[in-house]
């Protein structure tokens, strides 16, 4: 690896961009496939210049068919090639699903490590961009729940950089989320050229001794708001980005509970069967015994994200954070 | 594939009659109404992307250049028929009898757009492609066994014949002959992929053979062309001869959703080339004024009427009563479960205590 000193300063989509042109120039197995991600440079622009740059033999604009395009990405994956494919919108997966769920995750297993699947699923997520209808989804738990597939979700520029570029080398297949509400709301310094963040690790944003808040992708931002306001009420929160939802970074985790003994997760997903369940069952199984109050979840609620007229109140908020925090304060 | 299929039209882009054997479609009294129909729609199209500029609704999918096609079609119907239209097919639920008010507010964000008005059949726009099919095929399937003579139209554009679903639905309909008119208004974009890249057919109306249904190809440009072929399908459907295939050729002049920015993948000129050639509207008021039934005043007054009409519901949108957060939890079963009921009361004592 180059040693990286430079930096730029990049939004997450951009950041995300740039990982694709560093390891489509490095790896010449790396191909791009997806729905007008070629000449448009994809509809939020994050494969933008890359088919100018290498070509429409390894930018790929698909026909419209994601069983299709996932499917025929993995038959390129078993025969010698790094494919990425790009999903519109995670609420567009769904047609693909039986492709991941059926062959992707689970050739390796199936052929006793003789054909797999090293592919990356890129899929823009979530709501709070006022965007149609099924645009705003964020159904990461139907793909923790596969056995066989990498999930992570990135919440800022420098993770969404490392993490692209550690998915793609990943020997398995990766869905990589992208917040699309951040695609564009934070811009930060990320060093040029090629570096990882190692997926399964998640991130300490916050240093606290009270209270541990656990979020991931969009609510990042939201997670931090509150923590910011609880100073001011006397709380010291510690916020974990969690980075990977799975394999869950268990050591992070149980390092903070084991410290606060008080949990607040948040995730704009659906409560039943989310991620938050998944980190619940761990604190049970790890720390049971440093818990001071039960760990709270502040989700999506168990109903279709609704059109963008109710989506403010479908979202967790910094309110709904606040009070999750003050309950495993008094308990 | 092309000469099997060949483009029917009954009136050129001058507006004459594409050979004298026409002349029996063509009447006054249905030119009007298709002429009206279509500025009414085009209307509604150029203000709702002048709303969206003004941050009045959210983002907004332009069907301007398709108007021949969604009227054409839409007239061909029967009161009980069923309408399964896509997020671009609002022109053909408004001539339909869809509420204005409602096609509004689903562009404002609003899940009651998705409701039609009472005794109107016709479902929510399909946003993932081509999941609309199936759906078609069903409800006809249903209609049949009913014992009914009703009919169902089914829109698409051409991106979505790369669907699985597109496949699935044509076979199941055809197999059990459910009376379905599969539209397709092949605007030979699908967003940025041209058509000739979508897929490696010359034409989309012979996928009909292999799934042993008819297929017809047309001018969808022509709304005369449009009305007469989706009123002979329409035909066959209900006396049992099963579904048919339309191919309707046509354009979209703007971008493919107030999100989109069609210089990015295509040459301007061609489109703006294509609207001073092929706009189905022009090509009505050609023919209006080649045989001298053109008259300026009436024209005036229909677009008048429509702007009034579309003026007041644009009103009602923007004084519809705020959503209740209430119909994210009380619409997702016919009782809540447990979880949602907590959810829902753990929610509004929050928002309530917390003022
Ligand atoms: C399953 C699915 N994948 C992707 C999308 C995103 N998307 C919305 S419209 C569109 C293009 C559709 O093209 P076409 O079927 O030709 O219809 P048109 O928009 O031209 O009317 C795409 C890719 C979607 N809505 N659904």
């Amino acid at each position: 690896m180059k040693t990286v000193q430079k930096s730029k300063v990049l939004t997450l989509v951009a950041a995300i961009n740039d990982a694709l042109d560093i390891m489509l120039e490095d790896d010449s197995g790396v191909l791009l496939l997806g729905e007008d991600i070629g000449k448009n440079g994809g509809v939020f622009r994050a494969t933008d210049s890359l088919l100018e740059k290498y070509g429409q033999d390894r930018v790929i604009d698909t026909p419209l068919s994601e069983a299709g395009f996932v499917g025929a990405a993995i038959g390129m994956a078993v025969n010698g090639f790094r494919p990425v494919v790009e999903i519109q919108f995670l609420g567009f997966i769904y047609p693909a699903y039986e492709q991941i769920m059926t062959h992707a995750s689970r050739l390796r297993m199936r052929t006793r490590g003789h054909f797999t699947v090293p592919m990356v699923i890129r899929a823009p997520y979530g709501a709070g961009v006022r965007a149609p209808e099924i645009h705003c989804d964020s159904t990461e738990s139907l793909f923790t729940h596969m056995p066989g597939m990498k999930v992570v979700c990135p919440s800022n520029p420098y993770d969404a950089k490392g993490l692209m570029i550690a998915a793609i080398q990943d020997p398995d297949p990766v869905l990589f989320l992208e917040p699309m509400r951040s695609y564009r709301s934070q811009r930060e310094e990320v060093p040029e050229g090629k570096y990882e963040v190692e997926i399964g690790r998640g991130k300490k944003l916050a240093e606290g001794k009270d209270v541990t808040l656990i979020g991931w992708g969009a609510m990042i931002p939201i997670v931090m708001k509150a923590a910011e306001e609880m100073k001011e009420k006397g709380i010291s929160c510690e916020v974990l980005d969690l980075r990977t939802l799975y394999p869950l970074d268990k050591d992070l985790v149980m390092e903070s509970v084991q410290k606060t003994g008080r949990t607040v997760i948040v995730h704009e997903a659906h409560a039943t069967g989310g991620t938050g369940a998944d980190l619940i069952s761990l604190i049970n199984d790890e720390a049971f015994l440093y818990q001071k109050a039960p760990a709270e979840r502040v989700t999506g609620f168990d109903a279709p994200v609704p059109f963008f007229g109710l989506e403010d109140h479908y979202l967790p908020s910094t309110k709904r954070v606040a009070a999750a925090i003050e309950k495993v304060m008094k308990f | 594939m092309e000469t099997t299929f060949p483009i029917f039209q009954v009136l050129d882009a001058n507006g004459n009659l594409a050979d004298e054997s026409c002349r029996e479609y063509v009447d006054e009294t249905l030119v009007k109404e298709f002429y009206s129909g279509m500025a009414r729609i085009r209307i509604f199209d150029r203000k709702a992307v002048s709303l969206q500029r003004q941050g009045r609704i959210g983002t907004y999918a332009p069907f301007e250049g398709q108007e021949a096609s969604q009227v054409g079609s839409a007239k061909a119907l029967n009161p009980d028929d069923w309408m399964f239209p896509t997020y671009r097919d609002h022109g053909a639920a408004m001539t339909f009898g869809h509420s204005l008010l409602n096609i509004l507010l689903f562009w404002n964000g609003r899940n009651e757009g998705c409701v039609p008005p009472e005794g109107k059949r016709i479902f929510p726009p399909a946003v993932p492609i081509a999941t609309q099919l199936p759906h078609a095929a069903g409800a006809g399937f249903a209609e049949k066994k009913k014992g009914t003579e009703n009919a169902v139209i089914c829109y698409f554009g051409d991106g979505a014949t790369s669907e699985g679903d597109f496949h699935e639905g044509l076979n199941f309909a055809s197999v059990f002959k459910s009376p379905v008119v599969y539209f397709c208004q092949n605007n030979q974009y699908a967003i940025s992929v041209p058509i000739h890249r979508q897929m490696n057919s010359a034409t989309i109306a012979q996928k009909s053979i292999a799934y042993g249904m008819e297929g017809k190809r047309v001018d969808g440009n022509d709304v005369f062309a449009v009305y007469i072929e989706t009123k002979k399908a329409l035909e066959r459907a209900r006396k049992g001869e099963g579904p048919t295939l339309i191919e309707a050729v046509t354009w979209r002049y703007g971008a493919h959703t107030t999100a989109d920015d069609p210089s990015k993948y295509r040459d301007q000129e061609e489109s703006t080339m294509k609207r001073r050639e092929t706009d189905p509207m022009l090509r009505l008021e050609r023919w209006l004024k080649n045989e001298g039934m053109y008259e300026e005043g009436w024209v005036r007054e229909i677009e008048e009427k429509a702007a009034q009409e579309i003026d007041r519901a644009i009103l009602e949108m923007e004084e519809f009563p705020a959503p209740d957060p209430a119909a994210i939890f009380d619409y997702v079963f016919e009782r809540p479960t447990w979880t949602i009921e907590k959810q829902k009361q753990d929610y509004f004592e929050l928002i309530r205590g917390g003022e």
